[in-house]
């Protein structure tokens, strides 16, 4: 239900019939509301929106404030800890680590752009197709979304370990001698780590489009096929222009997945030597490792900076839609 | 849904009839040699789990059993890792977390799609942004906040070793079953309510009304009227916040710090150092610690697929 433009086309379709009514039905309405009505629905609201602002939208400002002070987190935050851009200058110029994590962070999201969402399209436009099995195929792909990225992390470590590992053994790089440390090596541990996440997200992306496959208009392919067009053509030239609204929400999680990866680089090596992220430069700054508070609340900042670019994409889209 | 399955019907047993094309077979060469790609890492782990210690010490991973198979690791995963202990640890933060995230996201959702406020939309975009923030934006404020903030002690119910504090057993939201269980719901509210504002959203408003008009006050019709139309919403929401909550990792990394009270998904990092010599008893409680997720995709896969789908095709 309602998963798809196309199934609620007839819902939308059916209110402006009701839509005269409703709207001579709400004014009676706030004369039927009582008071004890009011004070209720101001508290079903109220008490979830208070918890979202007081635990999510607080500390995010309270992020922001952090950056500009040396705090350690001990004692109060007094006039002398506030020491403006310094957490900045030191992150972008002094801290080593800073621009390799950003950089990782890129390549995450390039890598899950440009390579793993495409193919989980691919798998979504192959398994549209009325074929034999596609219902156990996706059941399949989809089958790591459901695994936490812990267990991802450890059955991957099972793939790459140096000597005992599968790969380095099926390419009999272990008889030669000439081992390849995937997870170890600086210079290619990342793109081992980018693997095994998109073995998950290719699943997450298979299935999101393929919901919104179903929602195509088949007349539409239909008259495609009408006048000749093949497969491919049909897809890039009527499907997928149709499908602008759903690559969009792929994109921004894309973006949001890219921008979050922490778990699977911290179970590797706690996010060291080639697999550090802003993630986890934030957490081990000012709480596991270290008490720069201040520091760490700057990366921090960048990562909401970011972040806001996929958020406010999607959130214009929700907008649009909702008017 | 309905109308294009019943659109497709028709033409799928048209084209079953075709005779095979090459196209169609190399199509299936393509995707079973991926089903094996997908399946193989998790067929190698089980395969490790399975071999005793000594046997992958002789032989390395990569051989055939010497010795057979067995299931010591398991048995020595659930006695010695003490999994049946942080199954319920995860327990106690999954049966709440998702129960009351469903609570709070099916009462705001009522609020923002039954009634016209000025501020409806408003009130969704707050959740929905939140919901997207990465965690780790908010995580150093929200460390020193369930530091500071006092918490009843209300004693603890003891099961064996297992202690479940009521509310606090150190006065503090940090390191405690409920800070966790908090803010998993604060955040999966801000997904939920969406996907639940968008089911709701198909709910013609007069059912609200006329209940209005029978005299039921709004938390009754809530209740007893809207909440029971969103069955299936419901459903599919509560298997995907059962599958978020449980395979969560991070919230329970930074705000629990006694690893016994860490839920299993967090307290397999702590395995890794305790059976550093022996990774095939770690994948072993990798394995049963997955087990529920995948017990409850197969038998929900439906729920499952529209919960995810619900969330994102609409809004």
């Amino acid at each position: 239900m309602a998963n798809t433009t196309a199934t609620t086309a007839p819902a939308r379709k059916a209110k402006p019939g009701t839509g005269a009514v409703a709207i001579s039905g709400r004014r009676r309405r706030y004369n039927v509301l009582t008071r004890r009505d009011k004070i209720l629905l101001a508290l079903m609201v109220g008490i979830p929106l208070a918890l979202d602002i007081i635990l999510i939208w607080g500390p995010t400002v309270a992020s922001i404030f952090f950056s500009f002070t040396n705090w350690d987190g001990i004692g109060g935050i007094e006039a002398k800890n506030i020491v403006g851009l310094k957490n900045y200058q030191f992150m972008f110029t002094g801290y080593t680590l800073f621009w390799p994590a950003f950089t990782h962070n890129v390549i995450w999201l390039l890598w899950l752009t440009f390579v793993a969402t495409p193919l989980g399209m691919l798998f979504a436009v192959l398994l549209d197709r009325d074929i034999r099995g596609s219902r156990i195929y996706q059941s399949v792909f989809y089958l790591p979304v459901v695994l936490s990225l812990v267990v991802i992390g450890f059955i991957w470590e099972l793939q790459y370990f140096p000597t005992d590992g599968f790969i380095n053994n099926a390419l009999g790089l272990v008889k030669s001698g000439h081992i390849i440390d995937w997870l170890g090596d600086s210079r290619i541990n990342l793109y081992a780590i980018l693997g095994a996440a998109s073995w998950r997200h290719i699943g997450y992306i298979m299935i999101l489009y393929l919901a919104g496959l179903k929602s195509v208009d088949p007349s539409l392919r239909e008259a495609a096929r009408v006048d000749g067009a093949t497969e491919v053509q049909t897809f890039f030239n009527v499907v997928f222009p149709v499908m602008a609204p759903i690559n969009v929400v792929i994109v921004v999680i894309t973006a949001i997945e890219s921008l979050r990866a922490f778990d699977i680089a911290f179970i590797i090596n706690q996010g060291k030597n080639g697999l550090e992220l802003l993630s986890i430069l934030i957490t081990n700054n000012s709480i596991s490792e270290a008490s720069l508070v201040g520091f760490g609340s700057a990366i921090a900042v960048v990562l909401l900076l970011i972040s806001l670019v996929p958020i406010v994409t999607f959130l214009t889209r929700v907008m649009r839609t909702s008017q | 849904m309905s109308a294009v399955a019943v659109a497709a019907a028709p033409s799928r047993s048209v084209r079953k009839k075709r005779p095979i094309r090459p196209a169609r077979v190399a199509l299936h060469a393509f995707l079973i040699a991926m089903v094996v790609v997908w399946l193989f890492p998790l067929a190698w782990a089980t395969y490790i789990s399975l071999r005793p210690l000594s046997d992958t010490i002789q032989h390395g991973y990569v051989s055939l059993p010497s010795n057979g198979l067995s299931l010591v690791n398991y048995q020595s995963a659930w006695t010695q890792a003490d999994l049946p202990y942080y199954y319920l640890n995860t327990l106690v933060v999954v049966i709440p977390g998702v129960a009351l995230t469903l609570l709070l996201a099916s009462m705001v959702a009522f609020c923002c799609t039954q009634f016209s406020w000025k501020f409806n939309l408003t009130v969704l975009m707050i959740f929905i942004a939140g919901n997207l923030l990465p965690a780790q934006v908010i995580i150093i404020p929200l460390y020193f906040i369930y530091l500071h903030t006092p918490i009843a002690n209300l004693g603890s119910i003891e099961v064996g070793n297992f202690s479940f504090a009521l509310f606090s057993d150190n006065n503090l939201l940090y390191d405690q079953y409920i800070g966790v269980i908090l803010i998993h719901v604060v955040f999966q509210t801000g997904f939920a309510t969406f996907v639940l504002s968008n089911y709701m959203k198909t709910i013609t408003r007069e059912i609200t009304e006329s209940a209005l008009v029978d005299g039921a006050n709004v938390l009754r019709i809530w209740w007893s009227v809207i909440l029971p139309l969103c069955r299936p919403a419901l459903a599919a929401m509560a298997t995907l916040l059962f599958t978020f909550i449980y395979n969560d990792f991070f919230w329970a990394l930074i705000l629990i710090s006694t690893g016994a009270k860490r839920p299993i998904t967090s307290a397999l990092n702590n395995l890794q150092g305790e059976f550093v010599a022996n990774f095939n008893v770690i994948t072993s409680a990798a394995i049963l610690a997955c087990l529920p997720p995948i017990i409850v995709y197969i038998l929900l896969q439906k729920q499952f697929i529209a919960g995810l789908t619900l969330g994102s095709t609409k809004g």
